[in-house]
């Protein structure tokens, strides 16, 4: 969406982009959550409401547009970037989102994923990573870790689960973000960042499956752990953690290693996060399934990058620029032709 | 020494070489040529799946047919009248195919004893005389010859051999009285940057024309005079160009931007291609991560209110299938194209079949119907695609046009068609007039055609939500309820049902009655209508009808069908249209199925309806 070109006719409230749907999550589930704080957030992204499209596949996340008064498509398992890029080429002023989960994004649809990071549309996906199948009732998903017991995995799951952040980063994608369900308001500002940015914003939203895999993120939401267990990242800032911020990351040599702030070691010490350095992202994101390493939430990795859908219209232009607007009757009489009398 | 001209009506030239040898272009430039000069045509390429098979190969073989004639002609020819074989292989794999009498053409220089063992020859065919009791033989030195006359040029060896295929044009140029000048014009362009192969290229073909005149192995010309077409501009055109024009001519007449969403896959990439080129037609192209997405992007855009093609062939079709189903339901218009070619799994890539039908009509999960339009030749792809269009929107539905490897590379003279001629195509997107108690209703249907409206993102107060689940009628809301669903289906199939209120009148070639009916579909047109020609002039009481629409079935059909006492239906599959007359009818219908990756002679057409009808 041209985000400077347009004026937002309407003022909104949250009613505004809620849909007259009763929604049908589990009571208890951290979707409930990543609804409220969209539906909150949205009046005050300066978007006219009928320029937004919500896209999403299968699976408990992808009934998220039916609750967004929006446009929205629930399409099928896996192909929601395929649509959104569809919908995003044809109408490149749209705001266009997906949602997306696990199981959708990263195992049945994993390729579409991937291809929509490295094109470089300006679409927004919003993972929500339960490390559960959570529609199909409890089998181990791709993100589910080794040794997972579920109704496919009665003696635990034998596969390595897929890091979504290393996967997108992998993927040459332009942004890359965590978020969990609980952080309402840094939930809150992960999104906003998402929509600003130009180009396709990946945020991964830890969401807790309180049916089938209740506690997969406790360590980073429970009040006792969490400052241990998250790192909060900030641009330009030390990556300090622990509920006193008196634990950081320190680089010995290119390993990463935590240390304290104990008087051998000051914030001088400790690494500082830049969101345009693709090495420390992959360096943060592979703390993630790495129990000594706090899980790193925030924004890891934003950097400019040419958008598709932008080349793709100046392509357009540029062809038109060169050739003149073709006509089709010309189009068709052209080549060798003959009359026959 | 004197050259007399003799005037024939018809003739089948196949060139055939390796697959470096350039047949597809000798072919391709003669076919030109030939329909500038006036006559009929029609052209079969054939070349294999491999980029560049091991040279000398029986697999390495690339062959292109041209039949053309001073009258109305419909199919690329069964029997050849001139076999141009560049290599042993060639010669292997194409001789049977050659009339008896029929003059063949070879280059003596490939004529090496490796490349004779490597096609299976004990003996050099050539020389040891298994071929003058047949065929009027003609060994040239072509390899020698264009050196000669390149001789001064400064060119590797390599590069002066490739222009033996214009030696061999320009000799055939000579042999049917053509002219060059085309040729030497494409010829301009295509090297525009590299003068000294114009010069190379243009002075083997004028060797080859030479050869002809001087020499005195060739001792007739041959005439083969203007065809009667009605009157027009033409141009000679390939089945693929002619359905990519189709599609931009919809897009012109619907006035809504072009979108394109396509993985490459043979034989309907060049649709890709051509599309692709077309960028100053506001058309935009999308190369997709797979088939799959190249159908789903076609969605995206078709719920953005473009009008959203792709195409592929019966391997990605399969893979589209799902989502297919979604547009059914989610009742969002687009065209599918599926160039079919010869299966199952990878089967034969480059070559044509007509096995996907029932895969068009019933390969989704569920009761999922869409109208199926198949195209007769390959100027008819034009029509076709434009008609695929105009019924998706009309009726907002996915429509399914079927073409086949032959239409695909397959060309004929084409009268261009006037863009006023055609059909309107009037779309309008809903407006807040489809707002009932507050509220838009996307399954609000237009009452005559069913049709739903079509609210496209950035239309203020339209906002709304459709998916895969069940719907509730008009409201579009998720539903479960039994009676929903019932209705739900039957209105999606009378939807489509309601398109034979656009299939005009049925055609009945011959009388309207008799004792055979030949029932063809798709690029069997041709040969089916040939048959049907020559045995009317036999006096056989046989007449043709060919279906457009494969789904819905024309209107008259059933009651075509009972007037005659035999009803016969070739089909290069198994039998799939006989099933759904025999379903659709309780006609005892007869099949002839071929299936060898070729289109269908009008010979076994006619040897077929000669032993049904016991003469």
């Amino acid at each position: 969406m041209a985000k400077s070109k347009t004026v937002q006719k309407n003022k909104y409230t949250k009613m505004d982009f809620t849909s007259d749907q009763a929604v049908r999550w589990c009571p208890g589930c951290g979707d409930y959550a990543i609804l409220a704080q969209t539906q909150k957030l949205f009046p005050d992204l300066g978007m006219d409401k009928e320029n937004v499209v919500f896209i999403s596949g299968i699976g408990c996340s992808s009934r998220f547009p039916y609750y967004m008064n929006t446009y929205g498509f629930h399409t099928i398992h896996g192909r929601a970037p395929a649509i959104a890029s569809g919908v995003k080429i044809a109408n490149p002023e749209l705001s266009v989102w997906v949602v997306t989960g696990d199981g959708d994004g990263l195992s049945i649809g994993g390729n579409h994923t991937i291809h929509l990071l490295r094109r470089n549309l300006d679409i927004n996906v919003l993972l929500f990573n339960n490390r559960i199948y959570g529609l199909t009732k409890g089998q181990y998903s791709p993100t589910s870790e080794i040794g997972k017991v579920t109704k496919s995995s009665p003696l635990g799951s034998l596969d390595r689960p897929f890091n979504p952040l290393t996967l997108a980063l992998g993927a040459d994608a332009t942004f890359v973000a965590r978020a969990i369900d609980r952080e309402t308001k840094h939930l809150q500002v992960m999104i906003e960042r998402s929509y600003k940015h130009k180009g396709t914003s990946f945020l991964e939203i830890y969401q807790n499956c309180n049916i089938f895999n209740d506690g997969a993120f406790a360590p980073m939401t429970n009040k006792e752990s969490k400052a241990d267990k998250v790192l909060w990242l900030e641009n330009g800032q030390p990556m300090l953690f622990g509920a006193e911020k008196n634990k950081g990351i320190h680089m010995d040599g290119n390993t990463p290693t935590i240390v304290e702030l104990n008087g051998k070691f000051s914030t001088d010490d400790i690494m500082v996060h830049n969101e345009s350095d693709y090495v420390v992202a992959s360096m943060l994101a592979n703390f993630t399934y790495q129990p000594e390493f706090p899980d790193p939430i925030g924004v890891l990795y934003n950097i400019d990058a040419p958008v598709y859908d932008d080349m793709v219209s100046k392509q357009i232009a540029k062809a038109i620029d060169v050739r003149g607007t073709g006509s089709i009757q010309d189009l068709l009489n052209s080549g060798d032709t003959w009359e026959v009398k | 020494m004197e050259k007399t001209f003799k005037n024939i009506e018809n003739v089948v030239i196949r060139f055939a070489g390796d697959s470096g040898d350039g047949m597809q272009l000798a072919g391709g430039r003669f076919s030109d040529t030939t329909a500038i000069v006036g006559n009929d045509l029609s052209t079969l390429p054939d070349y294999p799946a491999e980029i560049r098979a091991p040279a000398g190969s029986l697999a390495g073989v690339s062959a292109f047919q041209i039949h053309f004639s001073s009258k109305n002609i419909h199919t690329p020819g069964d029997k050849v009248d001139v076999l141009v074989a560049m290599n042993p292989a060639a010669l292997k794999v194409h001789r049977a195919e050659l009339e008896p009498g029929g003059m063949l053409i070879c280059n003596t220089a490939s004529f090496t004893k490796k490349n004779l063992t490597y096609a299976g020859f004990d003996s050099n065919p050539l020389e040891d005389g298994s071929l003058e009791d047949y065929f009027r033989v003609y060994a040239i030195d072509m390899s020698k010859i264009v050196a000669e006359v390149c001789a001064d040029m400064s060119l590797t060896p390599k590069t002066v051999n490739r222009t033996k295929n214009l030696f061999a044009l320009g000799l055939l140029y000579w042999i049917y009285d053509r002219p060059m000048e085309t040729t030497k014009n494409w010829l301009e362009m295509k090297f525009a940057k590299r003068p000294e192969l114009i010069e190379a290229n243009v002075r083997a073909m004028e060797a080859g024309y030479n050869y002809g005149e001087t020499t005195e192995i060739f001792t007739t010309r041959y005439k083969v005079d203007k065809a009667d077409l009605p009157a027009g501009t033409y141009r000679n055109i390939v089945g693929n160009y002619a359905l990519t024009l189709g599609l931009v001519a919809a897009a012109e007449k619907s006035k809504l931007p072009l979108f394109y969403g396509s993985y490459p896959i043979t034989p309907a990439s060049d649709i890709l291609h051509h599309l692709a080129a077309l960028k100053h037609h506001n058309v935009k192209t999308f190369q997709a991560e797979d088939e799959i997405a190249g159908m789903t992007s076609i969605i995206g855009a078709a719920f953005t209110g473009n009008l959203a093609v792709t195409a592929s062939s019966g391997p990605g079709i399969a893979l589209k299938g799902e989502a297919l189903g979604l547009a059914i339901i989610a009742e969002l218009p687009m065209v599918i194209v599926n160039v079919q070619r010869g299966g199952p799994s990878t089967g034969l890539p480059t070559k044509t079949e007509q096995a996907d039908l029932l895969q068009a009509l019933y390969g989704r999960n569920g009761e999922a119907p869409l109208p199926v339009i198949a195209a007769a030749t390959p100027g008819d792809c034009f029509y076709a695609a434009y008609e695929a269009c105009r019924i998706a929107l009309k009726y907002m539905t996915p429509v399914m046009l079927l073409t086949d490897g032959y239409l695909a590379n397959g060309s004929e003279p084409w009268a261009i068609p006037n863009l006023d001629d055609l059909e309107p195509i009037d779309v309008s997107f809903a407006d807040t007039s489809s707002i009932v108690d507050g509220q838009f209703m996307p399954y609000l249907r237009n009452k005559e055609t069913l049709a739903r409206p079509w609210a496209i993102p950035g239309t203020a107060g339209l906002e709304h939500r459709i998916g895969g689940l069940e719907k509730e009628d008009v409201t579009g809301n998720v539903n479960y309820d039994p009676e929903n669903h019932h209705h739900m289906t039957l209105t999606r199939q009378q939807k489509v049902n309601n398109v034979v209120n656009d299939i005009p009148p049925t055609e009945i070639y011959g009388k309207s009655s008799g004792e055979l009916l030949i029932l063809s579909w798709g690029g069997t047109m041709g040969a089916c209508r040939s048959a049907a020609e020559d045995l009317q002039d036999d006096g056989k009481s046989v007449s043709h009808v060919h279906l457009r629409w494969l789904n819905p079935l024309p209107k008259d059909l059933g009651e075509i069908l009972i007037r005659f006492k035999n009803v016969l239906i070739p089909e290069i599959n198994m039998g799939q249209l006989i099933k759904l007359i025999r379903a659709e009818y309780l006609v005892d219908a007869h099949g002839l199925n071929i299936v060898r990756g070729k289109p269908i002679g009008k010979g076994v057409i006619i040897e077929k309806i000669n032993e049904r009808l016991g003469s």
